[in-house]
């Protein structure tokens, strides 16, 4: 068993949520949050597959699939900044910028002390906000470099719960 | 007189969500107490008369699409509900979601007493995280509360609600795909026929409504057909979440009847409150990604299903993304672009492939290399990926373009002088050439 999850906690989350293949979009999720990584390797996806007696290629079709999944590790929080119209119109462009020069990494890049993922997402919902960056379950809006800076100096000392 | 009209937002901010007894003390439930008091032919009499259109985007008359359902013979039969709200610059979903849950579960029991079923399913995006634990939580107290589950109110009819989530995927709002997705498999669309109404969610005759079309449905049941109609127009029943955002004042969601203009709505001080900074009102794009885009000649167009289609545009999702002479058009169909380059599942040609070619031709114009040949082919390619996408996603994709041409030529006539009205383009290769 590689990596951080062991397979009693896989096969915890896959009793939690429902050893049926209708639940595998929300198993996927939660595995992928406890990673601490997020991401799902393949000896995970394995395990989800033979649980929930699919082939482990269709579990791949879903997790390559769909956007909030990754295969590949990740920071331990991944920045989304906004990417659709109405966020563009509201110049995300310029908070992309704030990120990068704040990170110090380019776009779709994650730090050296795998904190913070950088990349794009289509629209999240909060358009009057704009331009956004979402972290988790949370949604930032109103992004200024005032507040780009403020919202990693929060996450970098382990206290994500900016109002 | 107030242009704002709250009837499913109501409960907005007044209300804790999830609270059955505060729902319950705001008048909620009562139109699921009376449905139970009728025969499904009767209500949906009540949808039919209401004048109720799908409010996901495709605008589909629900009264229609229930009784559909309803004259198929086929059990079990599955209530889902689309709350794969991904349309960007929609964001009215989130605010019955997470505002006033109970409302959209009410509207889903209607359903389900109307079609004798015993589960229903909400997909809610994954991105709603936050929102699906609100969403659990208020069908957890609606269970308590007797208001789902077993015997509901006392009577004979037993339904539950399913909360499932979405992964980021924009095509799962497409109805077919989001069944798909509900089932465990990738998102990607089904052949149609067969209908949704005959062979659904795994297999069955299944109904898929919008958040905001179920959410209208107890009142409607409440308040009567005929009465909810005559908040709208003649032919567009009720109210509509509208949500304003790009450059204007007072971006938001914003419950209005039907029958405003685009003008009131972009510009009205209680509304959008007219473009946020000093520059004027360019464009304006209605209905979502998948919508036309909109210019200044049609602004006093009624804001309802018949007249915005007469017009070439449509209600769609409720989005109106206000653009001002900052933004140039050019540009801004290359970010509508790259969204449906992103978006697009892959199955079919017309779709994966028109869509990057669209890109490709539009970057020619923003580079300045473009000819009047390409202002042709754009127009081919539009009418192509539009008329042989395989589902709505693809068939949708160059809608922006296609009104954009229509409407807005002298925008690409400047282009390819080498002009770019707002100052965006060649820009770029400009700085490049130092």
């Amino acid at each position: 068993m590689s990596g951080e999850l062991k397979k009693e906690q896989i096969l915890k989350i896959i009793q939690e949520k429902g050893q049926a293949p209708e639940n595998l979009l929300a198993i996927l999720l939660t595995i992928q949050e406890a990673s601490g990584r997020n991401y799902i390797n393949k000896d995970w996806a394995k395990i989800v597959a033979l649980e929930l007696e699919l082939p482990l290629t269709k579990v791949y079709d879903i997790l390559t699939f769909h956007a909030m999944f990754s295969i590949e590790p990740r920071g331990k929080y991944v920045l989304e900044i906004c990417h659709s119209a109405p966020c563009r119109v509201s110049k995300s462009e310029q908070v992309v910028q704030m990120f990068t020069e704040e990170l110090g990494i380019k776009m779709g890049e994650t730090t050296k002390d795998n904190l913070f993922t950088l990349q794009y997402t289509s629209c999240v919902g909060a358009c009057d906000l704009g331009p956004v960056v979402k972290i988790g379950e949370k949604v930032y809006g109103h992004l200024n470099r005032a507040k780009v800076a403020e919202i990693i100096k929060t996450y970098r000392e382990g206290a994500p719960c900016l109002k | 007189m107030s242009k704002i009209m709250p009837l499913i937002s109501a409960n907005f901010d007044k209300i804790s969500p999830t609270s059955v007894k505060d729902y319950v003390n705001a008048g909620g439930y009562s139109g699921l107490r009376k449905a139970l008091k009728m025969t499904a032919p009767e209500i949906i009499e009540e949808v039919k008369k209401a004048k109720l259109r799908g409010r996901g985007g495709a605008g589909y008359p629900v009264g229609s699409k229930w009784q559909h359902l309803l004259e198929i013979k086929n059990f079990p039969k599955y209530i889902v509900c689309n709350a794969d709200e991904g349309e960007p610059g929609t964001f009215k979903d989130k605010l019955l979601l997470g505002k006033d849950p109970l409302r959209v579960i009410e509207g889903m029991t209607i359903a389900g007493y109307v079609f004798n079923a015993r589960h229903g399913y909400i997909y809610i995006r994954g991105e709603y995280a936050a929102l699906l634990k609100v969403f659990q939580a208020a069908v957890d107290n609606a269970v308590k509360a007797g208001y789902l589950g077993e015997n509901i109110l006392g009577s004979d009819f037993s339904y539950q609600i399913h909360v499932m989530t979405g992964a980021g995927a924009y095509v799962c709002g497409e109805n077919s795909t989001l069944l798909n997705s509900l089932e465990g498999k990738a998102g990607r669309p089904r052949v149609k026929p067969p209908h949704l109404a005959e062979v659904g969610l795994f297999g069955q005759p299944t109904l898929v409504n919008n958040v905001e079309s179920f959410a209208n449905i107890p009142t409607i049941v409440q308040i009567g057909g005929e009465k909810f109609l005559s908040y709208g127009t003649a032919e567009s029943g009720g109210t509509k979440l509208v949500c304003l955002s790009g450059n204007v004042a007072n971006p938001g969601t914003y419950e209005v009847p039907f029958g405003l203009t685009l003008r009131d709505l972009i510009f009205d001080e209680e509304l959008g409150g007219g473009p946020s900074g000093e520059k004027k009102l360019k464009f304006f794009h209605l209905g979502g990604q998948s919508g036309a885009c909109g210019f200044l000649p049609q602004l006093d167009t009624t804001y309802c299903y018949q007249a915005l289609r007469e017009k070439g545009l449509s209600v769609g999702s409720g989005a109106i993304v206000v653009m001002d002479e900052s933004v140039c058009l050019i540009d801004y169909l290359k970010i509508v672009m790259e969204f449906f380059i992103h978006e697009s599942c892959g199955k079919c040609t017309p779709c994966r492939e028109g869509t990057k070619q669209i890109y490709a031709l539009l970057d020619k114009f923003s580079q300045g290399t473009a000819t009047e040949d390409d202002v042709l082919m754009l127009q081919r390619l539009s009418n192509l990926t539009a008329k042989a996408s395989f589902c709505g996603l693809g068939q949708a994709a160059a809608t922006a373009l296609s009104s954009s041409l229509q409407n807005m030529r002298s925008e690409f006539e400047a282009h390819l002088k080498g002009q770019c009205p707002a100052g965006v383009c060649f820009t770029k290769r400009e700085s490049g050439e130092k």
